[in-house]
């Protein structure tokens, strides 16, 4: 599973990282968690409101700091699909 | 007096509470209110838990109307317009769409790259710190309905010919290359239940609070300064209603600080309070919200100095032209 935060590094992208690694670690799952700060590429992913949550390529939640356990639900639909 | 106007004082600007506190500092601290220190320990107490709780009540029910309007959703409505009707659109959903420092260059970025013009997403950056649905009721919670919408309006009307000169002045060729050239996606917004609106909206409550708590406590402590200590002849002398340059020192004086429209509020309501204009204090408190350095910074990423300059000096120019004439007119608001 490949997992990326997009956001130019304010707190709550800091906060959003922190809840997907406390979500994986509940999950018991093992996932590459890449913070991305470059706006090229944040923009390429057509997010306009940071932090965004990028799980296999596909973008899940925009503008919203996830609690743990919502990723969790977003990363089990994930991995069910 | 009629029920609007008991709802307004008792709702709005709590004088219940105003009264509560006035009790409190007089018989559980023994000051007088009318002393510099009974009276500005009674605007601190008051002006927090006044703040406080407006603050909390209307995060919430604005944050349910925001959820409505997500920057995606956003674009697409502006991107059926052209025009100074997409100005206008875009200086009013400046005020509507959920915003942060940190995301005005992915908005930016997003905005332009549909296709936008450069002025209408510019008359949306300008508008969005300067005009918040919030502030509206603040503003008639300390002054009244009157000045609020005033001060909505030419808010508005600054957002809308800034963005509309920028957007005339061809100066495209000044926006880093990447935020054309970029193949952008489209993300698919989920609909919400109202059970997620309910959440987003309490959720904003808390970190919003968090976010601003300090602008408030300082700002309100430096209201209650100017309230009971600051002689009146020295902010005169400097900010009076006769001074030509009062609008001037007010404005640079704010456009280094930066602080969240609720922290300035008390400071304004203080300053009006110690006879400075209108005009003045709206001047100030424009100069504070609109300008921030951080956000500044972060627009250099995708813009060039000259751009940059160009739109600090069209808001600081707007700023002060707002200022001369709320000054001029000011008899039609107090």
């Amino acid at each position: 599973m490949d997992i990326k935060v997009l956001g130019p590094g304010c707190k709550n992208c800091e906060t959003l990282a922190v809840n997907t690694e406390k979500a994986l670690a509940e999950l018991k799952k093992e996932a590459n968690i890449e913070k991305v700060t470059d706006f090229k590429v944040i923009a390429k992913y057509g997010v306009l409101s940071t932090p965004g949550l990028v799980i296999n390529g596909k973008v899940l939640s925009t503008g919203k700091v996830l609690k743990p356990k919502q990723i969790m639900k977003l990363i089990e639909k994930v991995s069910y699909e | 007096m009629n029920i609007f106007g008991i709802l307004n004082n008792q709702l709005l600007k709590m004088e219940w509470l105003a009264r509560l506190v006035e009790s409190l500092v007089e018989n559980v601290f023994g000051l007088d209110v009318s002393t510099p220190v009974g009276g500005s320990l009674h605007f601190f107490i008051y002006d927090i838990i006044k703040i406080f709780i407006l603050l909390s009540v209307l995060i919430f029910v604005i944050s349910y109307i925001q959820s409505y309007f997500s920057p995606e959703r956003t674009k697409k409505m502006l991107g059926r317009l052209d025009g100074i009707s997409a100005n206008i659109l875009g200086a009013l959903l400046g005020t509507l769409t959920p915003f942060c420092s940190c995301s005005s260059i992915p908005i930016f970025t997003g905005f332009t790259n549909a296709g936008l013009p450069l002025g209408v997403t510019f008359s949306f950056l300008i508008s969005s710190p300067l005009v918040d649905l919030a502030s509206i009721i603040l503003l008639a919670s300390i002054f009244n309905w009157k000045i609020a919408i005033a001060y909505v309006i030419v808010g508005l009307i600054l957002a809308i010919i800034g963005g509309t000169v920028i957007g005339k002045s061809n100066l495209e060729g000044y926006v880093a290359p990447f935020v054309y050239s970029n193949d952008m996606a489209e993300v698919e917004q989920a609909d919400l239940t109202r059970k997620d609106r309910v959440n987003f909206s309490s959720e904003q409550v808390l970190s919003i609070i968090k976010r601003v708590w300090l602008y408030v406590v300082i700002g309100v402590g430096v209201g209650a300064a100017i309230h009971n200590w600051i002689p009146e002849e020295i902010i005169s002398a400097l900010l009076g209603h006769d001074k030509w340059y009062s609008v001037l020192i007010a404005t640079f004086v704010a456009l280094p600080m930066y602080a969240d429209i609720f922290g300035t509020l008390p400071i304004a309501e203080a300053l009006v309070a110690k006879g400075v204009g209108l005009g003045t204090v709206l001047s100030f408190m424009m100069a504070v919200t609109a300008l921030s350095l951080p956000s500044l910074i972060m627009l250099k990423n995708v813009v060039k100095m000259k751009l940059l300059l160009f739109f600090l000096g069209i808001v600081i120019i707007g700023i002060l032209i707002i200022g001369y004439s709320f000054n001029i007119i000011s008899f039609l608001f107090i």
